[in-house]
């Protein structure tokens, strides 16, 4: 058995989960259109290789990575392209973004797919290239491009695959109904990954507040035969953090600014492994995920598969929205989730929940009262920062202090707002932060680099003028020296010379 | 004698005041000579604050000459380009009181750069030669292109160009550039941003 | 529909800061209750006086200062300010000492450095301070404790108050004042010789510190604040009395649960310096500070020039609390190394 170790702080909001059904998993409605951002996923966004008019069919490559940190884009159904343009997406900003819009046609067709089911005989670098080319991005929420995640380089030996199925935000049901639905692709897709990495062992973690997952899986990874772990430990916000989920079961700590190959381990979703069995055993890209759609504004709350792109809007007409004033729907969980501005903006590979709640359910904020203090803040922090210090160093712009307190090993996770009893929106602080000391470092750096360029070119102009110059000086150096040589002024003679021509042109009728 | 000085005794606190003084001053005089440290020239740390823009809206010709008129006692706050958070840095650095963007010199606007319409060029490399960073690729008779990565923003290159072919065009646009604002000093209710973010930019 | 665009996260524990103070007011009954059986309702009557004093004050300074002055008094941490030093303050001084006291703390402790939040000091020991130092006769003029003499009755009481030129003053040491004047007597023969220094921490003073002992093991229980100032502080002042404690000689400083059980050391360590806005920040941090603070006291009361030491104390120390913050920063998560 396997060493359950704690994190410092945490919090135990109300979890709310059997509001929308766990383990009990439908298909979403296909909608008239789907709107597919190029940028789904951390990196650079994808190109488009497709052009308003074509028709396309479900698996159809539609946007091609741009490098490595990219991930293609693929068509969940068939249809017709209708447009490549600028539109709202699902975005904290509620800017917009460039996307292949397109019209569904009903007959969903798909392209041939071609899995390999023999993948062991397959070398790991191929997988990882069939699982680029599959559109697969880490589904838990960050979107990190998993062919890149599963490729560390070798001066970071892998020795354990790590699957997190912590699922610790409230409210959100996801992963729980993959898990209990879709077991037995989960262990494959989890033999799968470690065979590509290289891992020896593997461990699939999931919190004790799954008791019908942590059965389905186990079972599932016997009926397999597989040599997995599967580990449960007390539930708590936020277990299900990265590095949160590597201290809790393995003790260590991913060192800061490092990831989490530096100590040989390998994190991963269990969409994101259920996605890389798709695409390695049947050749399937990614083109659907699971969906939770929850809170007392819906009247059928629950999981649904949906295709990605569906906007936000039909998914919540599908779980019957009960539009009511001032309402928000939040992509995403209530601790780390945003709400969305513009509901015909479409979910994304990252989309694992859609919370809608009454105003009764989720209080708009209070206005925020002055610090007081407390502490209770850094007794919540799960990476033992100060946030109270932070917060101060965030109002007045002390970009060294806060770097000092280390503001960017902060994960954005909200326990510290969550105990405030101020209420102070902790989190926004140290993201503007966040956002400011990113700027500055890259105005900083643009300067310099422009004072560089600017100075090399001073150099330069000095030392064409001063060659000119020299040259200027050589010539007449020379001339005259010519001249004390020969006895005569070549700058006379040249003179004579001319005048003597024009004399003899104009001699010349 | 010591018995008679210490029947006074304003004299002898007088006395060793003075010479407490004396030898404290000797130890920092020869501690400001032995230990010296040759830092930066002030003028320098000045120029490392300044955007590079070389562009002249200070009414210097170039970054350099500001940083060393502002060592000499100008005002910190004539760098449109540089805008507030120049003038705060400058503030810190030389312990004076920041001072808001002198109108006169510009307004702060936000980040740009240069783009040549190439239909238009003709490839007179005026612009190339106008360009303080040399960021502008081209040769006589070929096409000029911006370097996006390189161009200041300083606008020199709009004059020379004798058949306007060049935009200003806005550098940090898009989500890669947006990040949350602190929230504002009152308390924060809830922001209404309403479904009509679109009518509102529109009116 | 329009929508609402606010930053994550979407839920709060609903905590409230006049929640916190509530909480701290209930603890401060059990503690007022013995102070009112044992001294009379000299203190009772202060706190309601201080109270209205308080709310008035604070209420006034905030609408001058421009902000809305119901929210800022909603709050009630002015009330636990008041209620604090109220507690401190002699039970039988004038009306005066109090308005005045209460003033001093509402503006010198709390609303000059910016409000709620902003107070590098202790309010409360900033007033009190104040009137030790201002009226230092009309700030010993503690009573004589239920056994020993007849307690005053409501009527004389507000007497006291409101009236103090028409009753005898009431001016009885504490068993800390005893100790500090004895020159000649063991430490046992000082205490078979006065009464008042019966039992523990003498009469009365013994209950009141239970009292206040009991208030603030269930702000521990609540979660208010952590253990670590409380206990770092009874743990330092018991061990310096211990280690000071020369047998019972007549120059010693008083046993160790003399010290612990007497004076206000209860209510130092569960409520004054558990203030969480002006002592340090992080656990490692409230050890220091309330380490160093017992040590005060008890250098203070043996060696200084007052009897009891509290507020110079947790003055001192709240001087230093940035500093120790500074250097009592938690090791982040990866910064540690794996081995």
């Amino acid at each position: 058995m396997r060493e359950i170790h704690d994190i410092h702080g945490g919090i135990h909001p109300p979890e709310r989960k059997t509001l929308s059904r766990p383990g009990e998993l439908r298909d979403a409605t296909l909608p008239a259109r789907l709107v597919l951002p190029l940028r789904q996923h951390l990196g650079v966004p994808a190109k488009a290789i497709v052009e308003v008019g074509d028709a396309v069919l479900g698996g159809q490559v539609l946007a091609q990575a741009q490098g490595v940190m990219s991930v293609p884009v693929h068509a969940p159904t068939s249809g017709t392209i209708s447009a490549i343009e600028s539109r709202p997406i699902a975005h904290a900003s509620g800017l917009e973004d460039t996307c292949i819009v397109l019209e569904t046609d009903g007959a969903d067709e798909s392209i041939r797919c071609e899995g390999i089911p023999e993948w062991q005989t397959i070398a790991p670098s191929l997988l990882v290239e069939r699982i680029r080319e599959a559109g697969i991005a880490g589904m838990g929420g960050a979107g990190f491009p998993t062919a890149v995640k599963l490729n560390p380089g070798a001066t970071k030996p892998i020795d354990t695959l790590m699957i997190n199925g912590t699922e610790c935000e409230p409210y959100i049901t996801a992963d729980d109904t993959l898990m209990q639905c879709q077991a037995d692709a989960l262990v494959e897709g989890a033999k799968i990954l470690a065979y590509v990495v290289g891992a020896e062992r593997v461990v699939i973690g999931i919190e004790d507040n799954k008791p019908a997952a942590i059965s389905r899986v186990t079972a599932a990874v016997q009926n397999a035969g597989a040599d997995i772990e599967v580990a449960s430990f007390p539930t708590k916000y936020p277990s299900g953090g990265e590095k949160q989920f590597i201290e809790i079961l393995t003790g260590q700590q991913v060192p800061s600014g490092g990831i989490p190959a530096d100590i040989g381990l390998v994190c991963v979703n269990p969409g994101t492994a259920v996605a890389a069995k798709e695409a390695i055993v049947d050749g399937k890209p990614l083109t659907h995920r699971i969906v939770t759609l929850t809170g007392e504004a819906l009247g059928k709350p629950g999981n649904v598969t949906a295709c990605i792109g569906t906007p936000i809007a039909h998914l919540l007409g599908d779980a019957s929205l009960s539009a009511e004033e001032r309402q928000r729907i939040i992509h995403g969980g209530p601790m780390m989730g945003f709400a969305v501005s513009d509901l015909d903006a479409p979910i994304t590979k990252i989309t694992n929940c859609l919370l809608a709640p009454t105003a009764r359910e989720l209080p708009p904020p209070a206005p925020a009262k002055p610090c007081i203090r407390c502490g209770h803040c850094a007794e919540a922090c799960p990476a033992s920062l100060l946030p109270q210090q932070l917060y101060w160093y965030a109002r007045a712009k002390d970009h060294e202090q806060l770097s000092e307190h280390r503001l960017l090993d902060c994960i954005e996770c909200g326990a510290c707002a969550y105990v405030c009893p101020s209420q102070i929106p902790l989190v926004q602080y140290y993201r503007a932060a966040k956002g400011q000391m990113r700027d500055s470092e890259q105005e900083k750096r643009r300067s310099d680099n422009s004072r560089e360029r600017f100075e090399a070119r001073q150099t330069r102009l000095e030392a064409e003028a001063l060659a000119k110059e020299a040259k200027r000086a050589a010539r007449k150096a020379a001339a005259q020296e010519k001249a004390a040589q020969d006895g005569v002024d070549p700058i006379q003679a040249a003179i004579e010379r001319a005048q003597a021509r024009k004399i003899e042109q104009g001699e010349t009728p | 004698m010591i018995a008679a000085l210490t029947e006074q005794p304003l004299l002898i606190a007088l006395l060793a005041l003075l010479s407490l003084g004396g030898i404290f001053g000797a130890l920092l005089g020869f501690a400001a000579v032995r230990f010296r440290v040759e830092g930066n020239p002030i003028s320098e740390q000045i120029n490392a604050l300044l955007p590079q823009t070389q562009c002249g809206q200070c009414g210097y010709p170039g970054c350099r000459p500001y940083s060393e008129a502002i060592t000499a006692g100008d005002a910190i706050n004539k760098c449109p380009p540089g805008g507030e958070e120049t003038i705060q840095a400058l503030a810190d650095l030389l312990d004076v009181e920041p001072q808001p963007l002198d109108a006169e010199h510009g307004t702060e606007k936000a980040p740009v750069v240069a783009w040549i319409r190439e239909a238009e060029c003709i490839g007179c490399t005026k612009c190339i030669q106008a360009c303080p960073v040399d960021a502008i690729l081209g040769a006589a008779k070929v096409m000029h292109t911006v370097i996006a990565d390189e161009c200041t923003g300083c606008d020199l290159c709009l004059d020379p160009c004798p058949v306007d072919c060049i935009d200003l065009i806005p550098r940090k646009e898009g989500i890669a550039f947006w990040h949350w604002n602190l929230p504002t000093e009152e308390a924060i209710p809830s922001n209404i941003i309403a479904s009509d973010t679109r009518t509102r930019d529109a009116a | 529909m329009s929508l609402l665009r606010v930053t994550s996260p979407h839920v709060s524990g609903q905590h409230q800061v006049s929640a916190v103070m509530r909480d701290v007011l209930f603890a401060t009954l059990p503690g007022i209750i013995i102070l009112t059986w044992f001294f009379g309702p000299g203190t009772l009557i202060n706190i309601l006086l201080g109270a209205l004093v308080a709310l008035i004050t604070e209420y006034a300074v905030t609408a001058l200062r421009g902000q809305n002055p119901r929210i800022a008094v909603s709050d009630l941490s002015i009330l636990v300010t008041s209620t604090l030093l109220c507690i401190a303050l002699p039970p039988y001084a004038p009306w005066w000492l109090i308005v005045l006291g209460v003033i001093m703390a509402v503006l010198l402790g709390k609303h000059v450095f910016g409000g709620l939040g902003y107070n590098p000091f202790n309010p409360a020991m900033v007033g009190y301070v104040v009137l030790l130092i201002s009226f230092p006769v009309q700030m010993s003029s503690w009573a004589t404790p239920r056994g020993l003499a007849e307690v005053p009755g409501l009527l004389d009481t507000l007497r006291h108050l409101f009236l103090p030129d028409t009753i005898d003053g009431v001016t009885a040491a504490t068993p800390l004042d005893l100790l500090r004047q004895n020159t000649g007597l063991l430490f046992k023969d000082l205490i078979a010789s006065r009464p008042e220094l019966t039992g523990w921490g003498g009469v009365g003073w013994f209950e009141v510190n239970l009292a206040f002992l009991a208030g603030g093991a269930w702000l521990l229980y609540r979660r208010i604040f952590t253990w670590h100032a409380p206990l770092a502080m009874l743990a330092a002042l018991g061990l310096c009395a211990l280690i000071g404690y020369d047998g019972g000689s007549s120059e010693s400083g008083g046993s160790a649960l003399f010290h612990l059980f007497s004076g206000a050391t209860m209510f130092a360590a569960f409520f004054i310096i558990t203030d969480p806005v002006s002592s340090a920040v992080s656990n490692k941090g409230r050890l220091i500070f309330g380490a160093l603070i017992g040590l005060l006291i008890y250098l203070i009361r043996t060696l200084g020039n007052y009897p009891d030491a509290v507020a110079f104390a947790v003055l001192i120390l709240n001087f230093c609390a940035p500093f120790i913050d500074h250097y009592t920063q938690p090791a982040v998560y990866g910064t540690r190394s794996n081995d």
